[in-house]
């Protein structure tokens, strides 16, 4: 038999009846991988996923089960005294990323029943869902979810009989991007400011409350029940070698049906545009993020990397969290390099100066450039404002923000060097990559 | 005005959901919100006697997170997603329009206290872009026209429904369920909306399915190079991992002391 190019796994039961509810995912075999699991050893469950190749979902690519491995257990060891905590990261707010939401809103109970399942391979007795606030439904099905799962005895006190307990708490932030960050969460899941913290010691070691604790994006957790239910080998034998599994791809922009796809890992874009109906009429493929803002450019000449985590590092990107943004022709990509870099200007923390002062000479110089009004060497200024960034930052955020910057210099000098005469708003008017951009052309040949 | 009794007990309720009360913090300021309309003195006051932290501390986060305002926003507060996708796609027509029709800019909110606007950043919907938001409600798939409508309807105290969620209720009422306080309105709404089934559906229409568990034909080839068998891979990708998704995959960026850090770590 062979693998069909999508695999619901994920996102099989969202087109079921109240799929939200308990109900309706028990009726499917849900949270039975919890008395699989308590009928293992927690190292064993640690080894399981570690066996699957299950690799983080949230942006970095991280191996779960190695992750997982990391917490000290041995009381002796630096932190192995203390309690352990799982925190879900549910803040996805990378610029193009879009599918722990929808997961969260129509299964939040599959995320549940795999915070579960972590949790006890890490031996937690307290695990959080760190959701961000603007996503008030979304938080309301994870409330519901949670409460439902207590009532039928799948959280709290010696769950399913097994001796485990686990106290599950729905977290809503607040409105920060940086908040994605790992340390930043931690921090503001303590009640402060959410900035990044030095690292070591590694959130292993010294995580929430200074404790042990394992920090993993939703589709990772959630990953977790199928792989406990059908095995490990059965995760491994989708995807490619080195990037097994399942993923949900997110596509949206200038494509006919934008929406979430899941399939193994190795997909093209090619093929999930195809899926998706094709660009939108009458339109070519310009420039796409693979995995969110954060993650250089590509554009039509890499449709056929398959995307996983090595192949499309191969390309010069990252695979990141698989948020493909599809730009077509009618798209300046000065301009929306330059809304990326407010945003990472808008977002930064504030903490360190090459991100602090260098996204605001970057949006400085890219406005300059929108409105028509490069000078002379802006190029050059902002590739040296990138080097002085990338690497020097003390977070990732500082250094996704030079992403689509550098990478649309690679690809679209021209744009750049036409961008010192001409706004970008005559070469390339709005009008034309908007939604109802095409229904009004239509209607004009129609008429 | 100072803080009812009831919610004062309720701040401290939240805070006996965690292991150390701090935490309770970002809900404790969300129900200050839904108590009194924004982030008050009074209500910094009470989280800090609350917490036993200084009042300079509360502030201090307050400030540091776009959803805590400081002033009145409308019953309904409307955010326009204008990050790059839903620009491109139309936000910014829909951002102006609103502002046009409303008599208002960013951050404002109309004369009557119904409405407030403001611009946000990616919201996870992409896939239905442009968005709008509406006490953190997706509305999804907007037009100027739509989006004209839907202000002039919540202004009118017309029910609007969020696409892919309940009737709208009130800002006040959100800020509540964000606090930790459910409404009991889970069971509202489509399980997702039709994007998010986009890949589901064709999956469907062309018989798609995920192999069964315990099928072990033609996909063994690449049994046996799980990560962990291959050492230098692993301690590859765990340097990766410290140094976080930016750089993670390109090692030649990594320096040698992350790399010892992580062996301390392992
Ligand atoms: C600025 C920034 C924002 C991030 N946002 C998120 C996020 O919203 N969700 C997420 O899971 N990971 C996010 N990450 C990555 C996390 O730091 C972390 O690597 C991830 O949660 C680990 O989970 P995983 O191993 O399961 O992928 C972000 C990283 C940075 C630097
Ligand atoms: S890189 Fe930016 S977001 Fe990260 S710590 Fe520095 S200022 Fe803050
Ligand atoms: S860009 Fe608007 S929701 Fe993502």
């Amino acid at each position: 038999m062979s693998i069909p190019p999508l695999t619901p796994v994920l996102t099989d039961n969202w087109d079921a009846e109240r799929s939200w509810t308990l109900d309706s995912y028990a009726e499917r075999g849900g949270y039975d991988a919890l008395d699989v699991a308590f009928g293992m050893a927690p190292d064993e469950v640690v080894a399981a996923v570690k066996d699957a190749g299950l690799r983080g979902r949230g942006g970095a690519g991280f191996p779960t089960g190695m992750k997982w491995g990391f917490i000290p257990q041995d009381p002796s060891a630096p932190g192995g005294d203390k309690p352990k905590y799982l925190v879900v990261n549910a803040d996805e707010s990378e610029p193009g990323t879009c599918k722990d939401i929808p997961l969260m809103m129509a299964s939040p109970h599959t995320l549940v029943e795999g915070v579960i399942l972590a949790s006890y391979a890490i031996r937690a007795h307290h695990a959080f869902i760190y959701v961000r606030g603007e996503v008030l439904h979304v938080v309301r099905r994870l409330q519901r979810a949670v409460q439902e799962a207590y009532l039928a005895g799948h959280l709290g006190r010696d769950i399913h009989g097994s001796g485990y307990d686990l106290d599950l708490v729905v977290h809503a932030g607040a409105g920060a991007y940086i908040c994605g960050e790992e340390t930043a969460l931690l921090d503001s899941l303590e009640g402060r400011r959410g900035q990044p913290r030095l690292r070591p010691p590694f959130p292993a070691v010294a995580g929430l409350y200074a404790s042990p604790t394992v920090i993993n994006n939703v589709e990772s957790i959630a990953s977790v029940p199928a792989i406990i239910r059908n095995g490990a080998d059965w995760f491994a034998s989708l995807g490619t070698e080195k990037s097994k599994g399942f993923v949900i791809y997110s596509l949206s922009g200038h494509v006919r049906n934008p929406g979430q796809y899941e399939a193994p890992l190795g997909i093209t874009l090619r093929e999930l545009i195809d899926l998706a109906g094709g660009i939108r009429e009458g339109h070519r493929l310009k420039f796409w993020t693979p995995g969110g803002s954060s993650t250089p450019l590509l554009t039509e000449e890499h449709l056929d990397v398959p995307l996983d985590y090595e192949s499309v590092g191969g390309a010069g990107s990252m695979l990141g969290t698989r948020a493909l943004q599809i730009f077509d022709e009618t798209v300046s990509v000065v301009r929306c390099v330059l809304r990326w870099t407010e945003f990472y200007k808008h977002e930064s923390c504030g903490k360190c100066t090459p991100c602090r002062e260098g996204t605001w000479w970057l949006v400085q110089t890219l406005a300059r450039l929108d409105a028509g009004q490069g000078e002379e060497g802006d190029i050059e200024k902002l590739l040296d404002l990138c080097d002085n960034i990338l690497g020097r930052s003390f977070c990732a955020l500082g250094d996704g923000a030079t992403s689509p910057i550098t990478s649309a210099i690679r690809y679209f000098r021209d744009e750049f060097e036409a961008a010192m005469h001409t706004p970008t708003s005559v070469s390339f008017p709005p009008a034309a990559s908007t939604a109802w951009s095409d229904a009004a052309a239509t209607a004009g040949v129609g008429a | 005005m100072t803080l009812s009794a009831e919610t004062l007990d309720e701040l401290r309720q939240i805070t006996a959901r965690y292991p150390q009360a701090r935490s309770g913090l970002l809900p404790m300021l969300h129900l200050v919100q839904s108590a009194e309309g924004r982030i008050t003195p009074e209500g910094i006051e009470a989280c800090a006697e609350i917490l036993d932290i200084t009042p300079a501390e509360v502030s201090g986060v307050a400030t540091f997170y776009t959803m805590y305002k400081r002033r009145l926003v409308g019953d309904y507060h409307v955010g326009v997603c204008t990050n790059t996708l839903c620009a491109v796609m139309g936000g910014d027509e829909i951002f102006a329009a609103l502002k046009e029709h409303l008599g208002i800019g960013n951050d404002e909110t109309t004369d009557d206290g119904v409405v407030s606007l403001e611009h946000v950043e990616c919201n996870a919907a992409c896939d239905y872009a442009p968005v709008v938001m509406v006490n953190w409600e997706f509305v999804d798939n907007q037009t100027p026209e739509s989006a004209r409508r839907l202000v002039d309807d919540l202004r009118s105290g017309a029910e609007v429904r969020s696409t892919r969620g309940p009737a709208i209720c009130t800002w006040r009422q959100a800020e509540r369920v964000l606090a930790g306080f459910p409404d009991d309105r889970a069971d509202e709404g489509p399980a997702a909306g039709p994007a998010s089934l986009a890949g589901l559906r064709v999956a469907r229409e062309r018989g798609w399915e995920a192999p069964a568990a315990g099928g072990t034909d033609a996909e063994d080839e690449s049994h046996g190079a799980a990560t962990d068998t291959d050492p230098d891979d692993a301690a590859a990708v765990a340097a990766d991992e410290q140094a976080d998704t930016s750089r993670a995959e390109s090692e030649a960026k990594l320096d040698e002391g992350k790399h010892e850090a992580q062996e301390d770590d392992a």
